[in-house]
């Protein structure tokens, strides 16, 4: 049905989706991360030196993005006080810490990688993990813990007033961000089948924060819609040749300029 | 004595650090910007340098000029396609954010594609002679680097201290709202802003590419996020902060490569980031809100 063109092509846009959603939803709660290509890694690596050892794919994934997890509610236990573009450079700060580390740890490859990787990840599966984190962003709009994160977005302070607890809805919406980037790191790894610390740089993390702000951070669609932009236009422009990433780059600073709030605009949820 | 050797390396290293941690200061201070960018306005100093050199054989004070004068018109530019007119519309928070990396990239893929993505270097006579001081050895372009590095912090220094610009441009980090009521012509000041800072940036890249012989379109993409990390250590949008910070960050840095591995070269300089942000947000000079004295 697919040649093998498509097929990475639609692979990595799911993968790009994820990670799309993982500064997404942090940031509904007004979190912005520059890092998230460091719970990417995190993902990535925990996972892949679990299937070497047979661990079923599926569970590797889960494990991968378990400690993604909970190294992202660890990182932003303190790092919530912390607002605005203070937050944004720790989170730029952590994703190099991250990145460094990798290149350190001797039984992860050190910074000549891990390789021989099992390719596990088929399209299938990266739609199914696509469907159901969509789905699942879509529905918590409407619960209350959705409603609670909107509120802290809209003002912190009315929130608590309101009876929100603060620091735990920031940290829900934190470290769940982190777990879907380290399942799209799992899913990365056990395609790309070699991974290196440098491909979880402040490019991927610089990437997944423009999906977000491109596509507009309003509802689940406006990522989606980002990272389809941000993966398929240099597809669409090759006929530019060595061009084709200066125009995207243009590009950026023309959304920039007409479309600050990005291509899908924001609409908060129906009302209870 | 080896100790002694490091730190004198560390603080050449550290230098050049300040210069550009300076400019992203400036910047921040008077916009509450992180210009991602900055980084890049450095590479492309570094190749204005390196085009002087090579196709004008002039000697390296000339080179510097160049690059000062190029990069600060490339500054301007920026300024007026990529931030004045979100300004104007009064975009988001983060408009400015993807604005700034969208220049970035652009000027990496532009340089790119004019130089080719290999590194390139100065010719040989730029390594200077060795010079022997006691037990320690500099070479001449090192001592080059560092007197011009402090004259040009000593420069900044009495610029915002003393000049009308200087400050109009403390007065405008202050609050643009204050000093547009003042009389100050704050598009004016934001403008100057963008070429100074963007000058001090492009020097430092002839500097580093005088120091490393490295040039490549990549060389901003680390100082960029170092600029950041600098920037925070010192207190956001404080010049003094940026400098003590620039300094520090060299030092740490050479030492780590030194005494332990150079593979956690920049560990320490996030790690002392972090840190700070944990403990000190406000940074070390607690200029946290304006580029103060």
């Amino acid at each position: 049905m697919f040649n093998s063109y498509t097929e990475s092509l639609a692979v990595f846009f799911g993968i790009n989706v994820l990670m799309a959603f993982s500064v997404y939803l942090p940031s509904s709660a007004g979190l912005i991360s520059l890092g998230q290509g460091g719970f990417m890694a995190i993902g990535a690596y925990t996972s892949a030196l679990l299937t070497a050892k047979d661990v079923p794919f599926a569970l590797a994934l889960a494990a991968g993005a378990a400690v993604a997890a909970l190294i992202g509610v660890l990182v932003a236990a303190p790092a919530v006080r912390i607002r605005g573009i203070y937050l944004i450079i720790a989170t730029l700060g952590f994703g190099e810490i991250v990145r460094i580390l990798f290149i350190n740890l001797e039984f992860a490859g050190g910074a000549s990688g891990l390789s021989g990787i099992r390719p596990l990840t088929t399209l299938w599966y990266v739609v199914g993990v696509c469907f159901f984190v969509g789905l699942c962003l879509w529905r918590l709009r409407t619960l209350t813990l959705g409603r609670a994160i909107l509120a802290v977005h809209e003002d912190e302070t009315a929130a608590e007033a309101m009876g929100i607890k603060l620091l735990q809805t920031k940290l829900i919406a934190f470290g769940g961000g982190a777990a879907i980037a380290g399942l799209a790191g799992g899913l990365f790894a056990h395609y790309a089948l070699f991974i290196d610390p440098e491909q979880f740089g402040f490019s991927r993390s610089a990437e997944a924060f423009l999906f977000v702000v491109l596509g507009g951070s309003g509802n689940p669609l406006g990522p989606v819609i980002g990272a389809a932009v941000v993966t398929l236009l240099p597809e669409v422009l090759r006929f530019l040749q060595d061009w084709r990433m200066s125009f995207f780059a243009v590009l950026l600073i023309g959304c920039a300029i007409w479309r600050p709030g990005g291509l899908v605009a924001a609409r908060p949820p129906s009302r209870l | 004595m080896v100790f002694l050797q490091q730190l004198i390396n560390g603080v050449m290293l550290g230098s050049t650090y300040a210069l550009v941690a300076i400019g992203y200061s400036l910047i921040f201070g008077v916009l509450r910007l992180l210009h991602f960018a900055h980084g890049e306005v450095f590479m492309v100093g570094a190749f204005i340098g390196l085009g002087a050199v090579v196709y004008l054989h002039v000697g390296p004070l000339v080179a510097l000029l160049c690059a000062a004068v190029g990069c600060a018109l490339l500054g301007v530019v920026i300024e007026f396609v990529a931030f004045r007119p979100i300004r104007r519309r009064n975009g988001s928070l983060l408009a400015p954010i993807v604005s700034s990396l969208g220049v970035g990239l652009l000027l990496q893929e532009v340089a790119t594609n004019l130089f080719g993505a290999e590194q390139t270097r100065f010719p040989p006579q730029f390594e200077g002679e060795m010079i022997r001081l006691g037990g320690l050895f500099v070479t001449s372009t090192q001592l080059f680097i560092l007197g011009t590095s402090f004259v040009l912090m000593l420069a900044v220094h009495l610029f915002v201290s003393y000049t009308k610009y200087g400050m109009a441009m403390r007065a405008s980090a202050e609050s643009t709202d204050v000093a547009r009521l003042l009389g100050i012509n704050v598009d004016t000041v934001i403008v100057l802003t963008f070429a100074f800072a963007s000058a001090l940036g492009g020097v430092a890249g002839v500097l580093v590419g005088f120091a490393f012989s490295a040039i490549s379109p990549f060389m901003g993409v680390s100082m960029s996020i170092k600029g950041v990390a600098i920037m925070l250590i010192g207190g956001l949008g404080s010049i003094y902060g940026a400098m003590v910070g620039g300094l520090i960050l060299g030092v740490v840095e050479v030492m780590t490569v030194g005494y332990l591995a150079s593979s956690y070269r920049d560990a320490f300089s996030f790690a002392l980031l972090i840190i700070m942000l944990l403990v000190r947000p406000q940074g070390l000079f607690s200029g946290a809100s304006a580029a103060k004295r």
